[in-house]
């Protein structure tokens, strides 16, 4: 690079020090997903290519992702600035164990969604972007994970939006414009508090680098304009993550498009939500997580409780998980409220499981529509004995979400009662376990209907019905690929949890304590 | 919109103004102008060319359907970030190259195939838009 001579001393400007080749891992999996979309885009006519090319994109984002988390469990935090501009100017991407570790779960979850997509997703639903849509949405959620600045994290906010519109829409059907529209009105609004809270932050702070406003709010301490921008975060990040009482865009949307759009949604989109409240209250402004406990732990209960009643009284399969995910967003904010390293642990378990087992529910409830024909629990029967197998991966997955040993479930709830029991907050532990019950109730009553009964309502009990026959992609590899990959996790997670304790905990002791983040954000100055 | 002194004069409007929005996109790596402002200026024009005389006309024109162009921008715009990675430097540092041709120096840098990038992303989406809204009135 030929620099001109200007006399200045460019060390206090720019990065001087070479960047390694591994610590390129932090910008990969936005590079690759955003190449493979804009591939998939140039290749929208084709409809055959696309989902190879997709497919390819995303195996190599997970490889991406896994690298990446290999590294920072083994080096730390690592950072790079855009353009080579030091911090706090240069735009960061700061990837920690938390980030991280979603980041690598959500691109899994996206790979086996990229795979049924093939089966699931029609000509004229790739015609309409569902594989560009899919990479860019990655995109948003992986460039959420990985950054370092408030504002990078407002336009992946931003990009993550966008192409779930565009996602919810496939297909152009009266009730899916309906509950797009709902869902693009609260979450725009949403998105814009996030925006006037940021502008209000760097007002007060100067800066939009998450490692400098660390270090700026915990000289500050709690201040009004602190704590009102607090509030204003919490509301708007409250409405993305689905909880109480700024969740009625969920239910309203997620059970109109496609299965798999379902599947990516319910396990993507409120994670992300859930994630950045981590980021905020946590790492940035815990005196303001201090001061709003009660406020975020009467906000987990009401949200696991409406969440699960709201579970119970419904009929249709999707719109039970969906509330089923609002009640998991509730398990997840009582971490929040709690605050302490094992609590904001179990969050980070409890949301990798989330992902990975609301995504395994609802491609189930997609296979479950092509064996019975329909997605209402009036309607549907006998699955059972159109399927033994399917049947006992249906109760394992259910198990996993009620919280059930020996599932994913199980454990990231042992940590949040545990540490809600230790510093007192008895009535959190007590709607854990309570939700955790009506949760079984909520999934037992779908095995219950779905696969145990005979047929439809109304059928003798010991009668059979016969099935409408069954859809021939029933038979298709790609169905079964991404479930049984999904289920695999949902088991490890619950039979081999000590890993995932110990990833949890070093990634909410790096959330805790900033030093880490701060020192591979601004070098060992500090 | 169909008159006769429209109609004749959108053809050469058109090229006008896609001639001056690459000059926009180019000098804006120093002075106002770069590859948003640049693309709308030639989005305007497909827009103007097709209020004029239809729009098979400008999809014909055009060759590629705007959404492939909006790909190609955003391909382009990411690859311009990607040679700092074999010089050592974080993504989306800006590499220079000064070619002496005809006694001119001419600076190529990867910022401006950057900035051809988002040109491109911005005539694709906002023609894509403007085409479509045109279509929809003209049935």
């Amino acid at each position: 690079m030929a620099t001109p001579a200007t006399g200045v001393d460019l060390a206090r400007a720019i990065v001087i020090d070479p960047t390694l080749p591994a610590d390129w891992l932090v910008v990969a999996p936005s590079i690759l997903t955003i190449l493979g979309g804009a591939i998939c885009l140039m290749a929208r006519k084709n409809t055959e290519a696309q989902p190879r090319v997709a497919i390819l994109f995303l195996t190599l984002l997970v490889l991406a992702c896994g690298g990446l988390f290999v590294h920072v469990l083994d080096k730390g935090v690592v950072n790079m600035v855009m353009g080579r501009w030091l911090p706090p100017f240069g735009i960061a991407f700061t990837a920690d164990i938390t980030g991280a570790a979603l980041a690598l779960t959500a691109s899994i979850v996206a790979l086996a969604a990229g795979i049924y997509g093939a089966v699931d997703i029609d000509t004229s639903g790739r015609r309409y972007g569902f594989y560009p849509f899919l990479l860019l949405l990655m995109t948003g959620v992986c460039g959420a994970f990985l950054t370092g600045d408030i504002f990078n994290l407002y336009v992946w906010f931003e990009v993550l939006l966008i192409s779930s519109f565009g996602m919810l829409v496939l297909g152009n059907e009266k009730e899916q414009l309906d509950g797009a529209v709902k869902y693009a009105v609260l979450n725009i609004i949403a998105t814009t508090l996030f925006l006037i809270s940021t502008g209000l932050l760097y007002g007060l702070f100067g800066t939009l680098n998450m490692a400098d406003i660390a270090i700026k709010t915990r000289e500050s301490g709690l201040t009004g304009p602190l704590a009102s921008i607090a509030v204003l975060y919490l509301l708007a990040f409250g409405m993305k993550a689905a909880a109480f009482p700024v969740n009625f865009w969920l239910p309203a949307s997620y059970h109109t498009p496609r299965i798999v759009v379902s599947a990516v949604f319910a396990g993507l989109l409120t994670k992300v939500g859930v994630y950045a409240l981590l980021r905020i209250f946590i790492l940035l402004m815990p005196q303001a997580r201090i001061a709003l406990t009660d406020v975020i732990a009467l906000v987990a209960i009401a949200t696991m409780i409406t969440g699960i009643f709201g579970a119970l009284a419904q009929t249709d399969i999707r719109r039970l998980f969906g509330y089923l995910v609002i009640s998991g967003i509730g398990s997840m904010l009582a971490g929040l409220a709690i605050g302490t390293t094992a609590a904001v642990a179990g969050t980070i378990f409890y949301a990798i499981h989330s992902v990975i087992v609301m995504t395994a529910l609802y491609m189930a409830a997609g296979i479950m529509h092509s064996m019975g024909g329909s997605y209402s629990l009036r309607k549907l029967g006998g699955l059972y004995g159109a399927s033994p197998a399917f049947a006992a991966v249906f109760l394992v997955l259910a198990f996993g979400v009620a919280g059930l040993p020996p599932f994913s479930g199980f454990w990231p709830k042992v940590i949040l009662v545990d540490a809600a029991l230790a510093t007192g907050h008895g009535w959190l532990a007590g709607t854990i376990l309570l939700t955790g019950l009506l949760t079984s109730i909520a999934v037992g009553r779908v095995w219950v209907f779905a696969f145990w009964r005979g047929g439809a309502e109304g059928t003798v009990d010991g009668g059979a019905v016969a099935l409408p026959a069954a859809d021939p992609v029933l038979t298709r590899a790609a169905v079964w690929l991404p479930l049984g990959v999904l289920l695999t996790l949902v088991v490890l997670l619950g039979v081999l949890p000590e890993p995932f304790f110990q990833i949890s905990g070093r990634g909410a002791s790096g959330l805790v304590d900033p030093l880490g983040y701060v020192r591979a954000v601004f070098g060992g100055s500090l | 919109m169909r008159t006769v002194i429209f109609r004749t004069i959108a053809p050469y409007l058109a090229a006008l103004m896609v001639l001056f929005s690459i000059f926009v996109l180019l000098r804006g790596h120093n002075e106002p102008g770069g590859g948003f402002i640049g693309g709308l200026i030639a989005a305007s024009a497909f827009a103007i060319y097709g209020i004029a005389c239809g729009v098979a006309a400008v999809r014909r024109a055009i060759s590629f359907h705007p959404m492939t162009i909006s790909g190609f921008g955003l391909f382009l715009a990411t690859v311009s970030g990607l040679p700092s990675l074999f010089v050592s430097q974080p993504f989306m540092t800006s590499q220079w190259l000064y070619i002496h041709a005809f006694g001119v120096e001419v600076p190529l840098s990867t910022p401006m195939f950057f900035d051809i990038g988002v040109y491109f992303v911005v005539v694709g989406a906002i023609g894509s838009i403007a085409l479509g809204l045109e279509e929809r009135e003209s049935d």
